[in-house]
């Protein structure tokens, strides 16, 4: 009888160090499923970040090189600009690319590089402990806005899909889900898409992930999933902001 | 090839080129950017990559992601802007890997100015970045050779998988000089196969390349910076360059200096021999590794009455001349940091104030 569901080649049989209930473990997995499907595993360098998924070359069984705090876009530039036939991707989370990385994130976007960003939004800084991020909700608590973050005295929190967006150079941008099994097909998809753009040489696709803390949240893997739909889905909204194909 | 006429920054452009390398990144800077100028024609007619960054920390990581892919690459930059990669280049440090980054220094601290300097010797020799690394520094004297440094230092990066820094003062990139591009200095880039991540598919391989310098484990950690040690303590037996001038004869004055500045030196030194003063230069060429013995036994002889520092910083290179004497000589300092270079008539009369005295 033929397998119908396995563990994707380019996923290491590895236990993962991700608390329970985050959800880096499903988007790891998807973006292993995509480089399987699109037989790019030998061309494949990744980018993993400082942050939680700083380990992620544990995990995902292809070249990796491992970034400084906010850099990988323009490591994955300079990757891409002396060899584009390399299929390269950035792995980053919210404190990474939005706050520390947000210059390299523009401009790469801006310049067109034709490489793949997974942004993982979790709305706080997990691997330094639950500080606020430029992405932490207003009132949410965090570790350094422990009476919740005052949007008077520290601004609002930044929709990066909505601002990469709004950079006239083609790209495709995109915000998705892994809360549900709904959410994770749609997530599936876009990834792949994100990969397919790059295949094609067409532009830079970034595909943000709204995901899970509920260490650093302080709630339970189950109300961490609520808080998600009732509190960040109403603010980070789901959807493509950008294709290519778009005037 | 017959010389050419070109101004330093240019000359240490198509040096890289010659020498095989056919990718730059690089930021604007004063008194550097007419290599990025010359770089952003040249490198599309070679068929080369080259690309301006939004930020000198971004093109240190650009250079990071290049090299790390297996790709030759450098940069050039001046002063504020390799504090700004000093971040990168810790990184490719502590990763080990290869690319050459180009210092055309002017004064600070701060902006301080545009005209040349020396100030940044102890931010190349010894605190580049955070943690234990270090550079291989070469700092050239003139626009020849700070060309054949560029040249050298491709596969000296290589051979070490380390940054090497080409350390010029701002003269150096700005006056135009005769230069010829030396065809032995042309290299092939090594194999990098066992440790690049140039994609399974380029090595035949199917276990992947990972770059990194994080070791959370402290034997791990430990062990790197072991293997770093051993890599700058084999650099110090086996890449020491310096030039000697006039040491054969019986000078009472010994000088150290380098860059620019030793070129007034050597004309005060000519200009005191024909009065019947001998002064004798030692000329370190590499900053990193410093020529020590070199200056030790130079500083042993029996008529050396005294070691002269001569630098545009404000005694810099003066500690590293300090600790190779090893107080068999005093050493002094003498030196200006504004950006004008001190003349040879300074040098002479600080140099007769002092045989005179004695």
């Amino acid at each position: 009888m033929a397998k119908t569901f396995q563990r994707p080649r380019s996923l290491k049989r590895q236990q993962t160090h991700y608390c329970p209930g985050c959800t880096h473990g499903i988007v790891h997995r998807l973006v292993a499923e995509t480089i399987d499907e699109l037989e790019i595993r030998g061309r494949t360098v990744g980018l993993a970040p400082v942050g939680c998924a700083v380990l992620m070359y544990d995990y995902i069984d292809v070249d990796f090189q491992e970034a400084s705090h906010g850099r990988a876009p323009a490591m994955a530039t300079g990757i891409k600009r002396v060899r584009p036939d390399l299929m390269v991707f950035t792995y980053q989370g919210d404190g990474d690319l939005a706050s520390i990385g947000m210059g390299e994130i523009v401009h790469a976007a801006n310049r067109g590089e034709k490489f793949t960003t997974i942004f993982i939004n979790n709305a706080v800084y997990g691997m330094t402990g639950g500080q606020m991020a430029p992405t932490t909700m207003p009132d949410q608590r965090t570790t350094t806005s422990p009476f919740g973050r005052k949007s008077d005295d520290v601004g609002m929190p930044i929709r990066v899909s909505e601002l990469l967006a709004s950079l006239a150079t083609p790209a495709f941008i995109t915000r998705q889900t892994v809360i549900k099994p709904k959410y994770i097909k749609k997530a599936k998809r876009a990834i792949r898409q994100a990969f397919e753009y790059q295949m094609e040489n067409r532009c830079f696709s970034f595909v943000e992930i709204v995901s899970t803390c509920p260490t650093n949240w302080g709630m339970t893997p189950v109300d961490a999933i609520q808080w998600t739909e009732d509190t960040l889905l109403p603010y980070y909204v789901l959807g493509d902001f950008k294709t290519p194909e778009d005037e | 090839m017959s010389k050419v006429l070109m101004k330093g920054n240019e000359a240490i452009a198509e040096a890289a080129i010659r020498a095989g390398c056919l990718n730059y990144f690089a930021y604007p800077i004063t008194p550097q950017s007419e290599v990025a100028e010359y770089l952003a024609w040249r490198m599309p007619e070679v068929g080369g990559v080259f690309l301006q960054g939004e930020s000198e920390v971004a093109v240190s990581y650009m250079i990071h992601g290049a090299a790390s892919a297996g790709a030759r690459v450098f940069t050039t930059s001046s002063s504020p802007g390799i504090s700004l990669m000093s971040e990168g280049i810790s990184y490719m440090a502590g990763a080990q890997v290869p690319a050459v980054f180009v210092n055309i220094m002017r004064g600070g601290p701060g902006l301080g100015g545009i005209l040349p300097s020396q100030a940044d010797y102890l931010q190349a020799t010894k605190g580049i970045g955070h943690g234990d690394c270090h550079l291989l520094v070469m700092a050239p004297a003139s626009v020849q050779e700070a060309a054949e440094m560029v040249m050298m230092a491709f596969p000296l990066a290589e051979k070490y998988r380390n940054p090497v820094m080409i350390l010029g003062d701002g003269l150096i990139g700005q006056m135009m000089e005769p230069v010829e591009f030396p065809e032995h200095l042309k290299s092939e880039p090594s194999n990098k196969d066992d440790w690049a991540t140039n994609g399974m598919d380029t090595r035949g391989a199917d276990t992947p390349n990972i770059v990194k310098s994080l070791f959370l484990d402290p034997k791990a950690l430990n062990d790197n910076n072991l293997a770093l040690r051993a890599k700058y303590e084999r650099m110090k037996r086996e890449d020491v360059r310096y030039e000697a001038y006039n040491l054969a004869s019986d000078y009472g004055v010994l000088m150290v200096s380098y860059g620019t500045m030793s070129r007034v030196c050597k004309t005060a030194i000519d200009e005191l021999k024909s009065k019947g003063i001998e002064v004798g230069l030692l000329r370190p060429q590499t900053l990193f590794p410093f020529p020590e013995d070199a200056i030790f036994k130079a500083a042993k002889k029996v008529h050396c009455q005294k070691v002269l520092c001569v630098e545009m910083s404000m005694g810099q290179m003066l500690e590293d001349v300090q600790r190779s004497v090893q107080g068999n000589c005093p050493v002094q300092w003498y030196g200006k940091c504004g950006g004008d270079v001190p003349t040879p008539e300074e040098i002479i009369d600080l140099v007769r104030t002092e045989t005179e005295s004695e």
